[in-house]
C-alpha cells in the first residue's frame, strides 16, 4: 500500500491506495503554523488499524519550502556568483550575503577569466565570520563548463555543511534563474532536512518505518536521501498532486484541461495525449524566478469561498477570499452560499447564505435564485476565461525550427477534467458551457492525495557535447567527459539516456519501468572558414512524468505484489 | 532582506527571437543553421527573457499578398521563396504590429533569413537575400494602419542595395544606408550620388565609411548625419536595419565596431523597429551585439558588456579615418540641403526618366537586365515600368502604381499593363497599391 498526502492551504488530504483500491481516505485541517504536527496527523489517522508492514511508501506533497519563501522566512546562506560581461550580476542579487567573483566562461564554455583562489577564500572567510554554513554558487555558462563552480566548491566545501552548485540542479541556459535556484536550494535545504527527517523519526517511533518520498512540482517524485540533494525541488508541488491525480482517469488521446476548483483558487493545468505538458523553464514564486522543472499549471483566485463583488449589476468573483462562505460563518457572500441557496449543497446553514446574497438580489432587482445562478454562471465564465488565457499563452509559445513552426497545430482541449471541493457542482454547470467532454475526476476530493501516492520518480538530464574541444557536460554530472571527434548525436543520445537511467535510480526509480525519452535532440555543424571543425549537439531526456507501473486505472486498484 | 526585481525594461520591447534552426542556404554557406545558435544561448544565459518588459512573440507567416505588395516575383512567391522566408518576414511583421498595437514600444526581429538586398524585382537570391523583410513589413503597416512617412536605417556593413531599390522613388520613405565603401566590398554600390529617383530626390542618403572605421566614426555618423537628417524628415516610425557585420571579428568585412559600440548606436537612433540583417561572426560578434542591442532597446544598463577580447586601443580608427569621415559628412548634408535643387537638375524637362541596369544574383548566379521606366510627376511617386529578363531566359514587365497615385500616373500604368506585348514578355504584373491588387497576364507556356 502507499500513502499519498497532499498539503493544502484549507486541508490536507490523505489517502491510503492499496490493491483493493483506495483504503482510506482522510482530510485534516492544515495549520501552517505547525506543518509538523498536520503532517503527522495526517499520517497517523490514514494509518489508524493498517498494518505498517504492508505500507511500502509515503510521498509527500507539503508546503514547507513555500511557505518559507512567501513569508520572507529564509534562513541567511551565502551565495558566489561569477558572471563575467553581460548583465551586471548585482542586479540579480537574491540575498543579504551575495558575492561577485572573477571569473568568466563564455557561450561555448571556453574559459575568458580564471577563478580567483585567494578573492575567494576572503569571501568564504567572510561568510564564516557571520555563521553562514550553507552555500550557493552559479557562474555563467556553468551548463556548458561547470569547471568554476566545481573549483570555488572544491575551496570551500571544507569550511561549510554543505555548499549547492548551480549547474548541478538544470542544465538549462539562464544565468539569473541559476543563481535564484542555487539560493533556494541552499536557503531551504537547513529546513527542509530538519523537519523530514523529524517526520522520519516520528514515524519510526510509531512503528511506521516507511520510505519517504517528496513530490515535486514536475508531477513526479524523489526518494528521501536525494531530496537533500536538491531540495528546491519540493517547492510548490501542490497544483503537479491534482494534475496526477486526474492522470489516472485521463482520455490517452487528444488535449483535456485539468481544473482543480478549491476554496482559494482553480488550479488550471493541461494533458496533451494523455501527459501533463511542462513549464518551458521552470517555478516562479515570489520574487525568484527558478530553473525548477514544473508542471504548466496556473491558478486564478476563482474558487467556492471567493468574495462575490456587485458593481452597478455587474458580478464578478474574487479573486480575493476573506475567510470562509457566509452559511459557514464567513463575512461575505460566495459562490458556496450561491450553491447553499440553490440547494446544489447541503450542511451550511443557508438562512445565512440568503442573508448574503438578498442585498445583491435587492440591488440586481432580481429573486434570489435568480442572483445564485448569475453567480454560479459568473464564476463558470471567469474560470474557462482564465483557461482559455492559459491555452493561448501556451499557443503563442514561440519556436525556433521551421519544421516546428509549419507543423505545429494549435492546443484546443475537448475534455475537461475538474476536482477538488465543489467539483460535481461545477461539472454540471460547465457542461453546458464548454465545448465537449466534461467529467468529474473519481475521489474528486483526495485525488490530488491519490495522485500524490502513484506519480512515478521523474528526473531530467540536458546534455551539451562540443567535438572541436571534445567535451561533453551534462548538469549533476560529477565530472565532464572527454569524447571522440567522432562522436555522433546517436552516441549524445545514447549518453543522456545512460546519464539519465543512473540519475533516475538514484532518485528512487523502478529499474524496469523507467519511461525514458529524449525530448529535444539537436545538432549543429560547427563551420570556420570553409572547414568544419565539429558538432555541436545539445540533448534533452527525461523520465516522462506519470502514473507508476503496475496501477490499474480501470479498476482504480495497485496491481503489484511488491506494493 | 526583501529581494525585488531589479531589472525592468524602461521601455516595452518585443523581441521576435527566430534562428531556423533547420535552415541553410548551403552547409557551409554563413547563412546556415548554426549563425544564431550561441546568440540564442547568450540571450537565454544572460535571461533577457525573463526581463519584466520585455516580451517575446511569436512570428506569424507573411501572406503571398504582403509579398507581392513589395515584389515583383519571377515567375512568382512560391519558386524566389522558401518556409523560412515566409517566417523571417513573417517575424518582421509580427513585431511591427506589436509596436502599431501599442503592445510595445520598440521591437526587434531577430531573424533569419535577411532581406535588404532583395530588390523589387525577385528572380532569386542575391546577397543571401530573397525577400525584402523590412520593405514587406513597412508595406503591411502602411496598409494596415495607415501610416504615412517611414525612415529605414540601414546599419548594416554591406550598402542596403535592395531597399535602396525599393525605396528608390518613394519620397515618403527616407532610407539612409551606412556602409563600408562600395569599392571595397559587396555589393558595390551605395556612393554618395546615389540620391533617389527623380520624384524622390534626397530621400536615399548613402553614407560610405572607409575600411577599419571604429566606434568612434559609426558614433559621429549617426550624431552628426543620420540623426540631423532624420530630425529633418520626420518620420512617423524608424526602422533599424540591424546588420552585425561592422563587427572587428566579422570574417566578411572590414571595420572595427564593438558590442559596446552597437548598443550606443542603437541607444542613439532610437528606433522604434529593428530587424537583423547581416553579420557572420557567430561567435565572436553577434551574441554580444544582439545582446546589446536588446538592452538598449529596452533602455536597460550595457556598461558590463564586452567581447572576452575586446581591446579598444586594438581598434581606434586612425586620424586620416576621422578626417575621411566628416569629409564624408560635409557632403551628405549638402546633397541633404540641396535636395530640391538636384532635383530640377536630375528631371531636365524629362516627362519619362529612364535608367538600364544589369543585377548579378551571386547567391543564386543569376543575371538580370533592367530597364525602368518612371512618370515624372509632382504629385506622386510616379508610374513605374520595368521591363526585366534573366539568362534563365525568362522576361516580365512590372508595372507599379504607387500608394498615393495621381490619376495620371494611375492611367499610365494600365495603358503600360494593357498594351503590353505577350509575345516579348513571359509575364506582365501589375501591381495596383492604392487598391492593393495584384494583376498578372502570362504568355501561354510562360516559365
Amino acid at each position: 500500500m502507499i500513502i499519498g498526502l497532499d498539503v493544502g492551504g484549507t486541508h490536507t488530504d490523505v489517502a491510503l491506495i492499496g490493491h483493493k483500491g483506495i483504503e482510506k481516505e482522510v482530510k485534516v485541517p492544515t495549520d501552517e503554523a505547525h506543518l509538523f504536527e498536520t503532517v503527522l496527523t495526517g499520517l497517523e489517522k490514514v494509518t489508524e488499524g493498517v498494518n505498517p508492514q504492508e505500507i511500502r511508501r509515503a510521498v509527500l506533497s507539503t508546503t514547507l519550502a513555500a511557505n518559507l519563501i512567501v513569508q520572507n522566512k529564509l534562513p541567511p546562506v551565502g551565495m558566489i556568483v561569477s558572471g563575467g560581461p553581460g548583465i551586471d550580476p548585482r542586479l540579480f542579487r537574491t540575498n543579504t550575503d551575495y558575492h561577485i567573483v572573477r571569473g568568466a566562461v563564455d557561450h561555448r564554455g571556453r574559459e575568458v577569466e580564471t577563478v580567483d583562489d585567494f578573492e575567494i577564500m576572503m569571501v568564504a572567510e567572510a561568510l564564516k565570520l557571520k555563521g553562514i554554513q550553507y552555500v550557493g554558487v552559479a557562474s555563467k555558462f556553468s551548463v556548458h563548463n561547470p569547471e568554476h563552480e566545481k573549483r570555488i566548491a572544491q575551496l570551500i566545501s571544507p569550511h561549510f555543511e554543505r555548499v549547492f552548485l548551480g549547474h548541478q540542479l538544470s542544465g538549462s541556459l539562464n544565468f539569473p534563474r541559476r543563481i535564484a535556484t542555487a539560493y533556494l536550494n541552499a536557503a531551504v535545504y537547513p529546513v527542509h532536512k530538519q523537519f523530514f527527517e523529524a517526520v522520519k523519526k516520528s514515524l519510526v517511533k510509531k512503528g511506521l518505518d516507511v520510505p519517504i518520498r517528496i513530490l515535486k512540482p514536475d508531477g513526479g517524485n524523489m526518494n528521501f536521501d536525494s531530496s537533500f540533494d536538491d531540495p528546491a525541488l519540493s517547492i510548490l508541488s501542490g497544483p503537479s498532486a491534482s494534475v496526477m491525480g486526474a492522470l489516472a482517469y485521463a482520455p490517452s488521446s487528444g488535449a483535456t484541461l485539468v481544473l482543480d476548483i478549491g476554496g482559494t483558487t482553480t488550479d488550471m493545468a493541461l494533458l496533451i495525449d494523455g501527459v501533463p505538458l511542462l513549464d518551458p523553464l521552470g517555478i516562479e514564486i515570489g520574487p525568484y524566478k527558478t530553473l525548477i522543472r514544473a508542471l504548466h499549471t496556473q491558478s486564478i483566485g476563482v474558487g467556492g469561498d471567493s468574495v462575490v463583488h456587485e458593481d452597478e449589476g455587474v458580478l464578478t468573483i474574487g479573486p480575493e477570499r476573506n475567510g470562509r462562505a457566509m452559511a459557514y460563518g464567513g463575512p461575505e457572500p460566495t459562490p458556496t452560499d450561491a450553491f447553499t441557496v440553490l440547494g446544489l449543497v447541503n450542511g451550511g446553514d443557508r438562512e445565512r447564505a440568503v442573508e448574503g446574497l438578498t442585498p445583491i438580489a435587492e440591488r440586481m432587482k432580481v429573486s434570489l435564485d435568480e442572483v445564485a445562478l448569475q453567480i454560479f454562471d459568473q464564476a463558470c465564465r471567469q474560470i474557462l476565461s482564465g483557461a482559455q488565457e492559459m491555452i493561448d499563452r501556451v499557443n503563442s509559445k514561440p519556436v525556433y525550427t521551421v519544421h516546428e513552426l509549419w507543423e505545429g497545430s494549435a492546443i484546443k482541449p475537448r475534455h475537461l477534467m475538474i476536482l477538488g471541493g465543489p467539483a460535481p457542482q461545477f461539472a454540471e454547470k460547465l457542461m453546458t458551457m464548454f465545448e465537449g467532454n466534461v467529467t468529474v475526476v473519481p475521489h474528486w476530493q483526495v485525488a490530488n492525495a491519490v495522485g500524490c501516492a502513484l506519480a512515478r520518480t521523474t528526473c531530467e538530464v540536458m546534455l551539451f557535447a562540443d567535438t572541436a574541444q571534445q567535451v561533453a557536460v551534462a548538469d549533476g554530472e560529477q565530472a565532464s567527459r572527454e569524447i571522440p571527434r567522432g562522436f555522433s548525436l546517436e552516441d549524445a543520445r545514447r549518453m543522456a539516456l545512460e546519464l539519465l537511467r543512473e540519475k533516475a535510480l538514484q532518485r528512487g526509480a523502478n529499474p524496469d519501468h523507467l519511461e525514458m525519452e529524449v525530448i529535444e535532440a539537436n545538432q549543429f555543424n560547427m563551420i570556420r572558414g570553409f572547414h568544419t571543425i565539429g558538432k555541436n549537439i545539445r540533448v534533452r531526456a527525461q523520465i516522462k512524468p506519470g502514473l507508476i507501473r503496475g496501477y490499474d486505472p480501470i479498476a482504480g486498484k495497485l496491481r503489484r505484489q511488491d506494493l | 532582506m526583501k529581494v525585488e526585481s531589479m531589472l525592468q525594461a524602461k521601455k516595452k520591447t518585443g523581441l521576435v527571437f527566430f534562428p531556423a534552426f533547420d535552415w541553410a542556404i548551403s552547409p557551409s554557406h554563413p547563412e546556415r543553421e548554426e549563425r544564431l545558435l550561441y546568440t540564442q544561448d547568450q540571450v537565454f544565459e544572460e535571461g533577457l527573457l525573463d526581463i519584466e518588459g520585455i516580451t517575446e512573440y511569436k512570428p506569424d507567416l507573411v501572406t503571398i499578398k504582403d509579398v507581392q505588395r513589395v515584389h515583383f516575383c519571377v515567375p512568382d512567391p512560391w519558386t524566389v521563396m522558401t518556409e523560412s522566408h515566409f517566417i523571417s518576414a513573417g517575424g518582421a511583421k509580427t513585431i511591427g504590429m506589436a509596436r502599431m498595437d501599442g503592445k510595445v514600444e520598440r521591437g526587434f526581429a531577430l531573424v533569419r533569413p535577411p532581406g535588404h538586398h532583395a530588390n523589387r524585382v525577385v528572380h532569386g537570391a542575391r546577397g543571401f537575400c530573397n525577400v525584402n523583410i523590412e520593405a514587406i513589413m513597412v508595406e503591411y503597416l502602411r496598409r494596415a494602419y495607415g501610416i504615412d512617412r517611414v525612415a529605414i536605417v540601414d546599419t548594416d556593413c554591406h550598402h542596403g542595395d535592395g531597399t535602396q531599390d525599393i525605396y528608390w522613388h518613394d519620397p515618403d520613405t527616407l532610407f539612409i544606408s551606412m556602409h563600408q565603401d562600395g569599392r571595397t566590398l559587396y555589393p558595390g554600390s551605395g556612393f554618395l550620388d546615389e540620391l533617389g529617383g527623380p520624384n524622390a530626390v534626397g530621400t536615399t542618403v548613402n553614407i560610405p565609411l572607409p575600411p577599419q572605421t571604429s566606434d568612434e566614426g559609426f558614433l559621429y555618423t549617426i550624431k552628426e548625419m543620420v540623426l540631423p537628417i532624420l530630425n529633418d524628415f520626420k518620420p512617423e516610425l524608424i526602422i533599424n536595419s540591424a546588420g552585425q557585420d561592422n563587427h572587428y571579428s566579422d570574417p566578411i568585412t572590414n571595420m572595427n565596431f564593438s558590442a559596446r559600440g552597437y548598443a550606443e548606436l542603437t541607444d542613439l537612433l532610437q528606433a522604434d523597429l529593428a530587424v537583423l540583417e547581416g553579420g557572420y561572426s557567430i561567435e565572436g560578434a553577434l551574441p554580444y551585439v544582439n545582446t546589446g542591442i536588446i538592452l538598449a532597446m529596452a533602455g536597460l544598463d550595457y556598461n558590463h558588456l564586452r567581447e572576452p577580447d575586446y581591446n579598444p586601443e586594438r581598434y581606434r580608427q586612425t586620424t586620416a579615418t576621422t578626417r575621411w569621415i566628416e569629409q564624408t559628412g560635409l557632403r551628405v548634408l549638402k546633397s541633404w540641403q540641396q535636395r530640391k535643387e538636384l532635383t530640377e537638375k536630375l528631371r531636365a524637362d524629362q516627362t519619362i526618366h529612364q535608367r538600364s541596369r544589369r543585377i548579378f544574383y551571386d547567391t543564386d548566379n543569376i543575371y538580370e537586365v533592367q530597364s525602368e521606366s518612371i512618370r515624372v510627376c509632382d504629385d506622386c511617386a510616379g508610374a513605374l515600368r520595368i521591363e526585366s529578363s534573366s539568362d534563365k531566359d525568362v522576361a516580365i514587365l512590372a508595372v507599379h502604381i504607387p500608394r498615393k497615385a495621381c490619376q495620371a500616373c494611375k492611367e499610365q500604368a494600365y495603358e503600360w499593363y494593357d498594351s503590353a506585348n505577350l509575345g516579348r514578355f513571359d509575364h506582365v504584373f501589375l501591381q495596383d497599391r492604392p487598391k492593393d491588387t495584384y494583376l498578372e497576364r502570362k504568355k501561354e507556356n510562360a516559365k
